[in-house]
């Protein structure tokens, strides 16, 4: 690991003027960023431990019936808040489906956010990567690319963003509070992380120096807690990212649906809100039918990046059973295995 | 970048050190404090091995900075019997075969500490084997390893109704 000056703040407006200087990178869990310094994939020259701000670590109810999440609230704490999983049941299964559990009690929420790709060619210097060195070329395409991107993607990049976290978020239209040199502002979830274009290393709206200080949902959020989902394909059972995974949330009433969120992870660049689908959902009859075609409008523009076109049907499946499972209504405790389609029974093997 | 000072309490011992702020905390306690049961397996947070409880809660000691730690209470294998007389954990995990090689052990048994205060898991095998997820074991010895959390807990809520009694 390179070597770098260390330096913790005191206030937020230290800590963005020490992160303001070029080379510098904030450190909160380190979950992510130790792993990138450890394989020469980042090698700031500044590190600013923001890990003691105060009152970031807080989970607020808002008087709008919002809620407002403290950028450093632990995964686990946040998903194990018995208030919070109630009201936003996918969320808490999202967050329960990711990484492990001595990771969750580190990662934070705007870490979350924050985290980079899982390419592999992203993390091998190696490699040509136009997210690590711009306009170096992309390795990924023409590579092993049967996880890559198959929504939004370009030539100069085909990378996934690896969050669960972020994928009812962006369902249940969260908002990112930030905090830079110019004061406070608001970006929504769904403007937060940017497509590849021409310039993949520019991967969100945050300027040099920006701090996520907190993650807000409105109130409207909390109205999908009785029919919602999280559903997440992975190659292996348990402590893997996700291939394909889908949030689905629903307001059923006499069998039409009068309000609809869907999301999709694993396929693009950033968390995929699917919108088309929502606007075929929308005063529908909630039944397989409808479900299939939202799958289609969610999917209509998907294309494949490399050997990965059975991303576009298995997502048009996991769409399917991400509604049919928020439909059949959220389950009272969450299923031992969060996220799982292979767990349904509580307290049953999953491959019995 | 020059050494900084950090305090930091270790199995109840607590050190006042000077450390170099790349070293993460798993390289502190094996190469300066000689605490080498706590396990350098990937050292990327994936395998699990170098798992301690830090405020209580476990995390891979491999992506922490020991710097950022300053001021933290960690508890680590070592700290975990006391004396000749083992943990419950420890004990359970012999009687049920809850390892073969054993490197993965200190990893296994520090997270199964964490696992039982989150008290998430209860006596379902499935949670318990979700719970445990980021603790690999290449000689796969995870049957016997669940089974040693079952009666680990089941030992400890007996001797807390004792306690209570």
């Amino acid at each position: 690991m390179r070597d770098f000056d260390y330096i913790r703040p005191a206030t937020i407006p230290d800590a963005i003027a020490a992160a303001a200087e070029p080379g510098s990178a904030y450190l909160a869990g380190g979950t992510n960023l130790l792993d990138l310094m450890k394989g020469g994939i980042t090698s700031p020259e500044r590190i600013v431990d923001i890990s003691r701000l105060p009152e970031l670590n807080r989970i607020e109810r808002l008087e709008d019936g919002g809620l407002r999440i403290g950028a450093l609230v632990r995964n686990a704490d946040l998903a194990h808040d018995a208030a919070f999983a109630k009201a936003y049941p996918m969320v808490a299964e999202a967050l329960l489906s990711g990484a492990s559990a001595q990771l969750r009690n580190a990662a934070t929420v705007g870490g979350n956010l924050l985290q980079r790709t899982r390419c592999s060619y992203f993390y091998d210097t190696a490699s040509a990567c136009n997210k690590r060195v711009s306009g170096a070329g992309c390795a990924a395409l023409g590579g092993e690319n049967r996880l890559h991107a198959v929504l939004g993607w370009s030539d100069a990049c085909i990378a996934t963003h690896p969050s669960d976290f972020c994928v009812p978020l962006v369902a249940l239209d969260a908002v990112v509070e930030i905090e830079g040199k110019q004061g406070r502002r608001h970006v929504t979830l769904a403007e937060f992380h940017l497509l590849p274009g021409e310039t993949p290393q520019r991967e969100n709206a945050l300027e040099p120096g920006d701090l996520i200080v907190a993650v807000r949902l409105p109130a409207e959020a909390a109205s999908f807690a009785a029919n919602a989902r999280y559903l997440k394909i992975r190659e292996r059972t348990s402590y893997a990212f996700a291939v394909v995974s889908a949030a689905a949330a629903l307001v059923v009433d006499g069998g039409k649906i009068r309000a609809a969120r869907l999301a999709l992870g694993g396929v693009a660049a950033k968390p995929w809100r699917a919108r088309a689908a929502e606007a075929v959902l929308l005063g529908a009859d909630a039944n397989e039918a409808t479900f299939a075609g939202a799958a289609d409008a969610a999917l209509a523009d998907a294309s494949p990046s490399g050997d990965n076109a059975f991303k576009i049907e298995l997502a048009r499946r996991i769409v399917v059973r991400a509604l049919t499972s928020a439909q059949a209504g959220t389950p009272e405790r969450l299923p031992a295995l969060p996220a799982s389609p292979f767990s349904s029974i509580p307290g049953a093997r999953h491959d019995a | 970048m020059t050494s900084l000072p950090i305090t930091l309490t270790i199995n109840g011992h607590r050190h006042e050190l000077e450390v170099d702020p790349r070293v993460t905390l798993l390289d502190l306690l094996r190469e300066r404090l000689d605490l080498t049961g706590t396990k350098k397996g990937c050292d990327r947070g994936q395998c699990g091995a170098c798992t301690v409880l830090v405020d209580g809660k476990r995390i891979n000691s491999c992506l922490a900075l020991a710097v950022s730690h300053d001021g933290a209470n960690v508890l680590t294998i070592e700290g975990v019997a006391r004396g000749e007389e083992l943990h419950p954990v420890q004990a359970a995990f012999i009687a049920h075969d809850g390892f073969q090689c054993g490197f993965c052990t200190p990893g296994q048994i520090m997270s199964t500490l964490g696992l039982i205060s989150e008290g998430q898991a209860g006596d379902d095998p499935e949670r318990i084997r979700e719970g445990l997820s980021g603790n690999i074991c290449r000689c796969a010895a995870y049957g016997g390893i669940v089974e040693a959390v079952l009666e680990a807990q089941e030992q400890l809520a007996k001797s807390d109704r004792r306690t209570a009694a």
